[in-house]
């Protein structure tokens, strides 16, 4: 069954088009990256898929179901961009990721055994076993981005949506979060990133779409890189897209 | 007269040992809640919703209701105009929160002006902790409970709210209801802290203690157990200096819990701060 499948959604801000009958699906274990300007219309397509955002029309499943659906069964984990996050806030590294177990606990979310486990193994798997006690504005950029992404781990969800993963981090972090969301890819999960950053996507994406409030192309991501195509996109400067 | 006795001479009578239960069970009440105001940045609604309950107040002494009910539907009532007057588009939330909560406010001094009472309706304005009655002492316990339970079972719930309501949504949370609760429990807690320290100081209570919890741990769990244990100290700390000192008991209180704050402050401003916090809004400072 499809992961994701978006049909013919327009959303509007007040008189703002925002997305304009745009279709995407995506296959499980596919990753997907969403490519264009700012204000393409990346994030909404985002809130789309999550069904936080109103659907002038059209329709949005994920793995068949509604994103409402979807939400409360912990399909789909986020990880925001770095600037959407108030990294003063007196949390620990651990309590973030345990936030992604929140969906499978009941009333209280009194953190059981089993979530204590998945938090210590999606900690490993970002490697920040030994920083899970720190506040988490006191780790890097590179770190922080990971800390989401074990958050996402931790939930287990099955359809991954990045937002900018690649924003302020690192070099081997790049080089880790790539292997890593391969690896989840390989397992079955599908990732959904947006970027407007491309050197990292032919090593990341499987696939790309081409965003300008509409659909301008989707497929194998080396073809959607090719100058002539990013220039519908990003105007005449192809290539230097900021 | 050894320590001993000036700690315990007061409780001779009924009515400091009325104001000592009182006071600490509102400190813990309103610090447990500040520490989520204090994150989620609602101060100037703390301030609001504090306000706005007084022409509540006023109305159910009018008609012999329990002054909670009447302070909670006017709590509520101020939750609602700010919400319709921001929602117009014509002024920023600020604005129509100053507008809302200022209005209710005069609404209840005007209110206090006209209607000829036994009791003294400033007490509801400035506080009377000495003049709590049974009945009163009654009323806030059973709202100081429920709010108390309603926050511990739902803190994990109430602080991702704060920290990231986007990832609240995408596992299927709903932060509208949640911000809507914390909302009904600060009215009430608003109900429950203004028999002791008055409407306008009750904003103190419900801000002061976990700004000062924020300075001392980086933890929100530790912060959830500093704030009302520097609430209680600094409430009794209060009610005893207000005693022998014969000054104004809620407004004593307040008076201390600035203090230890600023205190706190000075102490820690030797530890880097987290990134972020060093950015000041005001024109002055640190330049960045």
């Amino acid at each position: 069954m499809t992961a994701i499948d978006v049909r013919d959604v327009a959303v509007s801000y007040g008189p703002v088009l925002a997305l304009d009958g745009v279709s995407v699906s995506v296959e499980p274990g596919r990753v997907c990256a969403l490519v264009g300007m700012n204000g393409s219309g990346k994030s909404t397509l985002f809130k789309a898929v999550m069904g936080a955002v109103p659907l002038d029309r059209g329709t949005v499943t994920v793995h068949g179901e509604s994103p409402a659906r979807a939400r409360r069964r912990g399909l789909v984990g986020y990880v925001p961009q770095s600037e959407a996050v108030d990294w003063t806030f007196p949390l620990a590294v651990r309590d973030v990721v345990m936030h992604g177990r929140y969906v499978h606990q009941g009333f209280t979310r009194r953190p059981r055994a089993v979530d204590r486990e998945a938090v210590d193994a999606a900690l490993a798997q970002v490697e920040l076993t030994d920083l899970a006690d720190r506040q988490i504005g006191r780790l890097s950029g590179g770190q922080r981005k990971r800390a989401f992404v074990a958050r996402a781990l931790a939930q287990d969800a099955s359809v991954l949506l990045l937002d900018e993963p690649f924003a302020g981090v690192d070099k081997p972090t790049e080089t880790a979060l790539t292997e890593l969301l391969r690896r989840r890819a390989a397992a079955g999960a599908t990732v959904l990133v947006s970027t407007h950053d491309l050197h990292a996507l032919p090593g990341l994406a499987d696939e790309a779409v081409l965003l300008m409030r509409r659909v301008l192309l989707h497929g194998p991501t080396r073809d959607v890189l090719r100058p002539e195509n990013l220039a519908l996109a990003f105007g005449l400067d192809a290539g230097v897209a900021s | 007269m050894s320590l001993v006795d000036l700690l315990v001479e007061p409780f001779a009578f009924t009515f400091m040992t009325r104001a000592l239960v009182t006071i600490v069970v509102v400190s813990v009440v309103c610090a447990v809640l500040s520490c989520w105001l204090v994150l989620v940045g609602w101060s100037l609604m703390g301030d609001a919703v504090s306000h706005a309950v007084l022409p509540g107040v006023v109305l159910a002494y009018l008609v012999g209701a329990p002054f909670a009910v009447g302070a909670a539907a006017f709590g509520f009532l101020a939750v609602g105009l700010i919400g319709a007057v921001r929602d117009t588009g014509r002024v920023k939330e600020d604005a129509a929160i100053g507008i809302v909560f200022t209005t209710l406010f005069a609404l209840g001094l005007v209110l206090v002006s006209v209607v000829p009472s036994q009791t003294d309706l400033n007490h509801v304005v400035f506080g009377n902790l000495l003049g709590v009655s049974a009945d009163e002492l009654t009323q806030i316990l059973v709202l100081a409970a429920v709010v108390l339970v309603a926050l511990v079972l739902k803190r994990r719930d109430l602080t991702l709210y704060a920290f990231d309501p986007t990832h609240a949504a995408a596992i299927g949370l709903r932060p509208r209801r949640l911000g809507a609760l914390l909302l009904a429990l600060l009215a009430l807690t608003a109900v429950v802290a203004l028999q002791a320290v008055g409407v306008v100081l009750v904003v103190a209570l419900l801000i002061i203690p976990g700004a000062t919890a924020s300075l001392l741990t980086e933890r929100f769990s530790r912060m959830l157990l500093i704030a009302p244990v520097v609430s209680v100290v600094c409430g009794v700390v209060g009610l005893y200096a207000s005693y022998y000192l014969d000054t104004a008991s809620g407004a004593s209180v307040v008076l201390t819990q600035g203090i230890v704050f600023a205190l706190v402050l000075l102490v820690r401003r030797r530890r880097p701060a987290l990134p972020g916090r060093t950015r000041s809004p005001l024109p002055v400072g640190t330049g960045a």
